[in-house]
């Protein structure tokens, strides 16, 4: 399972991370964010060591989807060393992902 | 190769009901789903329709409901998208997660997903105010101004939504009728102070750069243009279906959908077809569960003339 960060904690977790990290905006009541949930923690599950993949509850976390212009949910956020690199709203596939993290953030 | 007796495409209610009735007769089947199991289900906050639920059912608790209906069965599943069907009955091969799958028949039940308004800067400023999924993104518009487009169901049953949520509500529709539900659009209509409808609108500029600022507005009758500013925009006009990964043999309506009989038989023998992916007035939950039924039990009947 991708481990939940809090507005509390994601500066130490995503903006001090020594590798890329993939943030996945979420909420219990949205139906597309269960959707990819499963798939987000498989991606953590294949890229532990390699990509940090963390999820943001957004109903307890006002502040940092609000820092981030976060609109819509889900919206995958690949930070690499402190800053966005890219940026997807909605559900997609595991492959999509994975060429994300492939092409953007291990290249 | 081992061959299936069913490739079943798409895990919404339509496909795991054919891949649910298939199992329990012994057939095999191979189950594709390129997302989590539930279709377009998961994004509906309630279903106050679905038979068996007199209180209504959260979109996500029955989309798990349907999907434990498989646990326990003999069903392959493979959580990837479909890239290609070719061959022909008795002999399909499905190309996904870079490798081949032999089926007998094949069953698409793909659904559909949101149409595009198809008005520039769509992509660029969605999740930045653009949305088609009022449940999920309404929240962000706590108290804002917000739009919604489309003249049917989806339309107003959202824009009644976002009218606890947002401070003003603008519906457009390009037409003077509604083709939702009347009982909708009273209730939308009573609510003068929040909700303002605007008929004959098309939408023809998005505005804003990093973020959602306003619309054009082009009044479709008299040619007359404005601009409402709104921070977000809810777009429901309608549902397209994908069926590019089809032989360009299966039959297609107009807007795409899959021709069939009432068995669910598409035009090539050994393709069926069930639920919103299919060319038909209601699209349902409860029909496409309804279509899955009825495909798996014509599957069954293809596949005992096919052993003749």
């Amino acid at each position: 399972m991708a481990e939940q960060i809090t507005d509390a904690t994601f500066d130490e977790v995503v903006l001090k991370s020594d590798i890329p990290v993939l943030l996945d905006f979420w909420a219990p009541w949205c139906g597309p964010c269960r959707a990819v949930g499963p798939i987000v923690d498989e991606i953590a599950k294949e890229y532990a060591g390699r990509v940090r993949v963390v999820k943001m509850n957004v109903d307890e976390n006002p502040a940092t989807p609000t820092k981030f212009m976060v609109r819509a949910i889900p919206t995958l956020v690949l930070f690499k060393n402190g800053e966005t690199v890219e940026h997807i709203t909605g559900a997609v596939t595991k492959a999509a992902m994975a060429e994300l993290l492939d092409t953007k953030a291990l290249a | 190769m081992k061959a299936f007796d069913a490739l079943v495409i798409g895990a919404g209610p339509a496909g795991i009901t054919a891949a649910m009735y298939l199992a329990r007769s012994g057939h095999s089947v191979c189950l594709f789903e390129r997302l989590t199991p539930g279709g377009q289900v998961l994004a509906t906050e309630n279903l106050e329709n679905y038979p068996g639920f007199p209180k209504g059912i959260k979109g996500y608790e029955l989309a798990d409901t349907l999907n434990a209906h498989l646990e326990g069965l003999a069903v392959d599943r493979i959580p990837h998208a479909v890239e290609s069907v070719s061959g022909a009955a008795g002999q399909f091969v499905l190309h996904a997660d870079g490798r081949d799958f032999s089926g007998k028949t094949v069953l698409v039940c793909t659904g559909a997903s949101h149409r595009k308004l198809g008005v520039d800067g769509e992509d660029r400023l969605l999740g930045r105010g653009v949305s088609y999924c009022a449940i999920c993104d309404g929240n962000f518009f706590r108290g804002q101004s917000v739009a919604v487009i489309g003249g049917g169901n989806s339309a107003l049953e959202e824009a009644l939504y976002l009218s606890n949520i947002a401070a003003k509500v603008t519906l457009i529709h390009r037409r003077e009728g509604f083709r939702g539900l009347k009982i909708y659009l009273d209730r939308l209509e009573k609510m003068t102070d929040k909700v303002d409808i605007q008929r004959n609108t098309v939408i023809t500029n998005l505005h804003g750069e990093d973020r959602l600022t306003g619309l054009t507005l082009k009044n479709a009758r008299s040619g007359a243009e404005k601009y409402l500013a709104v921070d977000g925009l809810f777009i429901y006009v309608g549902f397209a279906p994908d069926v590019t990964f089809l032989p360009k043999s299966v039959e297609c309506d107009a807007q795409g959908f899959i021709v069939t009989d009432t068995e669910m038989r598409a035009s090539v023998p050994g393709i069926f077809a069930a639920g919103d992916i299919r060319s038909k007035h209601c699209r349902q939950a409860i029909t496409a569960a309804g279509d899955g039924a009825t495909a798996a039990q014509a599957a069954f009947l293809f596949l005992e003339q096919l052993h003749v």
